[in-house]
């Protein structure tokens, strides 16, 4: 399903690209001791480059597993995932590796920087693994906490940041290898609202620039920020609607 | 490739953080890798040590030379067949000597008499006891590659004359004239007067048990006026080429059967001997030794190594978001198993080095206190113990951090 461009809000609404992610017919169990838990039930999705689209769901709804799954960290049990037209369904552990190292921008709640490391040793990291040079990781590094406004900070280690810039540092972390998506989890989470704001800010930035960004959330100010929602319950999509 | 060589320098940079931020764990669980490390280098070094000790002690009955005794070396159970044997002559020297020159091609030198007991020797007030008499001819001088403190040895005038001259052993010289060169002076060996005319250099003990240095060697006609005849001689033969032993020896069996006049069909009454039954006794011994030293303080390295393997589980466990994020990142399994690898080896190899130190200064130490212990610290024992240390860091590492690169990302991120 597609959303409609131009919602009455009059937000600016970015022509969508090709698609970049499709699902479809995904089902995904686990095996919890005798029981066996259907995470996923046979979910489709399209999603296309150009696009900010919010996921949504209570607790157990399955949007975790959903997310994890578009972040190419796990694997349908059975159902089809196409990502950039390669079929990642059935894609080793290091063919997964490669595809999140490349195509994936993670933004966690918890933000998950190394703690010893300073601003610009994180960004480079994702580099480290694409196996880019060091003059090149550097050069790109310093660009990329410029773009997210911590040029001043790249010295700073995580917990001389505030959590704001922190949250910063992990955005430059997801942008550094021009990623197909950015897919960022409850990524206001651990913020106090006015900082969680000033994020969300710079996703509607990253988004006019022309990222594609898939934020999952269960709080409805910060989906509203997208252009699109899907919310799932009990492992279906209940609804998959233009943002209002 | 080069993204191989990146991922090595990171995971080089992780461990020395790790190391750092971890200091009093480290050092602690380096300790284990040190005690285990300076336990095997310092029973290499002993090992290396009796090994130095025991070659030195062969060389010093010359692997030239044969013996031809009454008695075989080494421990004899049918004692009765050898009870009976007639006696080794000084006199059998001159027929085997003529056996010898006559037989073109041979394989035999010289054979030199020798005949000894223990006796004392005295200069003034000093007493030394104990000391090995060697009753010989001038011929020893072909046989015997020791060589002389100073002066020489008798000549084939004085040994023939029975002159009362005599060599001392370095040991035996020190005792009587400390400080000072004994040459031209007198001593009394057991009650006679001898003019001392040659002092050997320091030579050592035999397998640590009977030195060298406490020895005098005196003119054979000398001998044979002072001390009793019915002890047994020895003749020393020296061979002319060392790799053909056995030949040689089969050749001197046989002179030896003409000298005494043997039938066919008898059996030898005499015993050829040489180093090789020494060694052929000895080295089980030592190599029994090595083993058994080496397998208990390779359990010490072993206990050092579950200590490594302990922490990385530790560090694994407590890191596993970490882990998470880096493999969300694109960390491949390879990645994350290296650093882990890596962070164990680097524990290791630091407390290979330290240990190394350690092991080198107690090596000085003895070698300062004491000098006749042979302590050997060799270049391989450092190539030894380094790759020991990264070997133990390897193996010890290897299952947590196997583990590490196996974990489940989805787990590893959830994991608090």
């Amino acid at each position: 399903m597609v959303p409609p461009v131009a919602p009455a809000t009059g937000r600016i609404v970015r022509p969508l690209g090709p698609v970049v992610i499709e699902i479809e017919q995904v089902t995904k169990l686990y095996r919890m001791g005798e029981e066996v838990i259907h995470a996923l039930r046979g979910v489709g999705l399209r999603i296309h480059r150009n696009e900010y689209l919010a996921i949504m769901g209570p607790s157990g709804s399955g949007k975790s597993t959903l997310m994890n799954m578009l972040g190419c960290l796990d694997t349908p049990t059975a159902g089809r995932y196409d990502f950039n037209g390669k079929n990642v369904a059935h894609m080793d552990d290091d063919e997964l590796a490669e595809i999140r190292n490349r195509e994936i921008g993670f933004v966690f709640q918890t933000f998950n920087l190394l703690p010893r490391s300073d601003a610009l040793h994180n960004v480079e990291l994702p580099l480290i693994y694409a196996g880019v040079h060091k003059h090149e990781r550097r050069e790109r590094a310093l660009r990329a906490l410029d773009h997210v406004g911590l040029g001043q900070r790249v010295h700073h280690k995580p917990n001389e940041l505030s959590g704001g810039q922190r949250q910063r540092v992990a955005i430059a972390r997801a942008l550094i290898n021009n990623p197909s998506i950015i897919l960022a989890d409850e990524p206001t989470g651990n913020l106090d609202s006015r900082t969680g704001e000033e994020i969300m800010a710079l996703f509607e930035e990253l988004y006019r620039q022309g990222n594609t960004i898939i934020v999952v959330t269960h709080e409805e100010d910060i989906a509203h920020h997208a252009r699109r929602i899907v919310r799932l319950r009990d492992g279906l999509i209940e609804s998959d609607v233009a943002s209002a | 490739m080069s993204r191989l060589y990146f991922e090595f320098n990171e995971s080089l940079r992780i461990a020395f953080a790790q190391i750092r931020a971890n200091k009093m764990r480290s050092a602690l669980t380096a300790l284990g890798v040190i005690i285990g490390i300076v336990a095997v280098t310092l029973m290499g070094t002993a090992i290396n040590g009796i090994d130095r000790g025991f070659q030195n002690s062969l060389s010093m009955l010359g692997d030239d030379i044969l013996y031809v005794q009454k008695w075989p070396w080494g421990p004899v159970e049918d004692w009765w067949n050898y009870v009976g044997r007639p006696s080794i002559k000084n006199e059998h020297a001159a027929p085997l000597n003529r056996i010898i020159q006559s037989t073109p091609g041979s394989l035999l030198e010289v054979a030199v008499p020798c005949v000894s007991q223990t006796g004392s020797v005295k200069k003034n007030d000093n007493k030394v006891s104990n000391v090995y008499i060697l009753g010989t001819t001038a011929e020893f001088a072909r046989i015997s590659n020791v060589d002389y403190r100073e002066g020489r040895l008798f000549t084939e005038t004085e040994a023939s004359a029975g002159r009362l001259v005599c060599v001392l052993g370095y040991d035996v010289a020190e005792a009587l004239f400390p400080g000072r060169s004994p040459l031209g002076d007198t001593v009394a060996i057991d009650g006679q007067p001898y003019t001392v005319i040659g002092v050997l250099v320091k030579q050592g003990a035999f397998l640590g048990l009977f030195s060298f240095d406490n020895q005098a060697v005196i003119p054979l006609n000398a001998y044979k006026r002072y001390y009793s005849a019915r002890r047994d001689s020895e003749l020393r033969v020296k061979i002319t080429d060392k790799n053909r032993m056995s030949e040689a020896r089969e050749e001197l069996v046989g002179a030896m059967r003409r000298v005494r006049s043997q039938l066919p069909g008898e059996r030898d009454n005499f015993s050829i001997n040489e180093q090789q039954a020494f060694k052929s006794q000895l080295d089980p011994v030592k190599s029994g030794i090595a083993m058994v030293g080496l397998f208990i303080t390779g359990l010490s390295l072993f206990v050092g190594a579950i200590g490594i393997m302990n922490i990385t589980f530790v560090s694994v466990k407590e890191r596993t978001k970490e882990i998470g994020t880096r493999k969300a990142l694109g960390a491949r399994r390879r990645t994350i198993l290296l650093q882990f690898l890596i962070e164990a080896v680097a524990i290791c190899m630091v407390g290979g080095v330290v240990g190394l130190a350690l092991t080198s200064g107690v090596c000085l130490a003895i070698r300062a206190a004491m000098p006749s212990f042979p302590v050997v610290f060799s270049f391989n024992l450092v190539l030894v113990s380094l790759s020991v240390s990264v070997v133990t860091g390897v193996v010890s590492g290897f299952v947590p951090a196997w583990g590490a690169s196996r974990l489940d990302p989805v787990e590893a991120l959830r994991y608090e």
